[in-house]
């Protein structure tokens, strides 16, 4: 699904986020980004999104050149990858509801289906009571919980997840991983970079290690690694 | 299907955010209508200008007096054939004299015995289309045959043309500054209200919405503030001018005359319209363009 050939990323400050590196991404992959700060898990991040793009070295997005694509062919893209944040980014003046509903609105669904699918994704979550409530009124986990469910609305194929615990407790970081299990058992591929040693060690799915912009380890059901020996 | 529901959409967050951002929004339309205002203002002295130098311009003539034995019919026939005369008026030396009479009012007895000894020479009164060509005009007549002296106000009309151009310039150059003036205004304006909404199209367009979905709504907000400045200018604009036109109908201002074509006033309150709600889409496309690149 998403493919890697020798990418290198220098930022225009000169610092060298991403170098030489080759990754490759299957459809139902689980997969963690785990590596020191600066080690270039955001930036990998930001250029399987567009966000970025490589100064060297190739992308392919469900065997397409990604780096190929114009305007409306990277939205496209872009819909087909539901974000999560560490910082949630979610709009506080709507309701849970209505972030959700936000995610479908701005891909011109109809109204009808955005009733129908909404609902449904919040309640997948564990939060059809507090459909409602804005984002001042939830927790922490919750909020995070909305994030994932407007993520999952749109049916993406990707989930990218940047620090999604980083604001998180221990136990809302492992209810939130068991989530994204769920998710990845209908099949949705799913990316997540984290600092999370613990959760990493337990869950036993493939882990990349990043250091220095290069790949160190890439293990199927690996650990963490680092700071944990 | 899509396209509806995005449309929709588009229209329900441009109306949203205008209620929400009310004062902010009547800010950016008295900043159009204030602009308009001195625009609009502008060029109705710049077209009342036009008109009076019309009117001055239309009164230059150039007198051709003639050698009495001037082959009088060929020379007419010879001015008129010029490029730029409009009309050739012939006066004798009889009506030279009879004009000069009747200037001079109670004193015209001076005149008396004239008559038979004539010293006015007869002459023509040449009109042309514009004053531009006067002088090139003048000069062509001056080298015909039996022509004695050409008067036109040598010096005055040049003075007049260039003054005329000047104030063409001046008006186009005022005119232009203040709507890049209004241009600026507006864009800081609406830069404030995409600002508001800064992190709103940042989760845009992390959702996968497109470009023009995220612009829309900030272009047509620009536009509808656009229109209602405009709309405000115009009405202020027009009622004043009307004011102003009843007011001068009753003290009867000497020679000015003022602009009351329907159509000409017509067309300057259209583009002035038509420049709010342009000026207005222009800032708020360009407020929104930097926020676009994620």
């Amino acid at each position: 699904m998403i493919q890697f050939y020798n990418v290198t990323k220098l930022y225009p400050n000169g610092a060298k986020a991403i170098n030489d590196l080759s990754l490759r991404i299957k459809q139902g992959d689980f997969a963690f980004l785990v590596g020191p700060s600066g080690a270039g898990k955001s930036t990998i991040a930001k250029l399987i999104f567009r966000e970025e793009k490589p100064t060297a070295g190739q992308i392919f997005f469900n065997g397409r050149n990604a780096l190929r694509f114009r305007g409306r062919e990277v939205v496209a893209m872009r819909r087909k990858i539901g974000m999560v944040f560490q910082d949630f980014r979610l709009l506080s003046q709507k309701t849970a509801y209505e972030n959700v509903a936000f995610a479908l609105e701005v891909t011109g669904v109809s109204r009808w289906e955005v009733r129908k699918r909404v609902p449904e994704v919040l309640k997948q979550v564990g939060l059809e009571d507090k459909m409602d409530r804005f984002p001042a009124q939830l927790s922490g986990g919750e909020q995070q919980r909305v994030c994932v469910a407007r993520a999952i609305v749109k049916n993406p194929v990707l989930i990218l997840a940047d620090e999604p615990t980083g604001n998180l407790d221990p136990e809302t970081s492992r209810e939130l991983m068991e989530l994204f299990l769920e998710i990845n058992q209908s099949g949705t591929t799913i990316v997540i970079a984290t600092h999370a040693w613990d959760i990493v060690n337990e869950l036993k799915k493939r882990v990349i290690a990043l250091e220095s912009g290069r790949i160190v380890r890439d293990e199927e059901q690996g650990s963490y690694g680092y700071g944990d020996s | 299907m899509g396209i509806l529901n995005s449309l929709r959409y588009c229209l329900r967050q441009t109306l949203l955010s205008i209620v929400r951002n009310f004062w902010l929004a009547t800010a950016s339309a008295a900043m159009i209508t204030v602009s308009l205002l001195i625009l609009g203002s502008f060029g109705l002295i710049a077209l009342n200008a036009g008109q009076f130098l019309q009117q001055v311009e239309s009164e230059i003539e150039i007198n051709v007096f003639l050698q009495d034995v001037a082959p009088v019919n060929d020379l007419g026939r010879e001015i008129r054939a010029l490029t730029g005369v409009e009309r050739v008026t012939y006066v004798s030396k009889e009506q030279a004299l009879e004009e000069m009479r009747e200037s001079l009012g109670e004193r015209r007895d001076i005149l008396t015995g004239l008559e038979n000894d004539n010293p006015l020479p007869a002459s023509y009164r040449v009109r042309t289309s514009n004053a531009e060509v006067v002088p090139a005009v003048a000069r062509a007549i001056e080298k015909m045959h039996g022509v004695d002296k050409v008067r036109y106000g040598q010096g005055y009309v040049e003075k007049l043309i260039l003054i005329t151009r000047w104030v063409n310039v001046a008006a186009l150059f005022a005119a232009g500054l203040l709507a890049l003036a209004a241009i600026f205004l507006i864009m800081t304006t609406i830069r404030m209200s995409v600002m508001a909404r800064r992190d709103e199209v940042e989760i845009m367009k992390y959702m996968g919405a497109s470009n023009w979905f995220v612009r829309f709504p900030f272009l047509l907000e620009g536009m509808a503030v656009g229109y209602l400045g405009s709309k405000v200018a115009v009405l202020i604009l027009g009622f004043g001018y009307y004011y102003l036109l009843l007011q001068v109908d009753q003290v009867s201002l000497f020679f000015v005359q003022l602009v009351t074509d329907q159509q000409t006033l017509g067309m300057l309150f259209g583009a002035l319209f038509a420049l709010g709600v342009l000026i207005g889409g222009l800032a708020g496309s360009i407020s929104i363009r930097k926020f676009l690149r994620v």
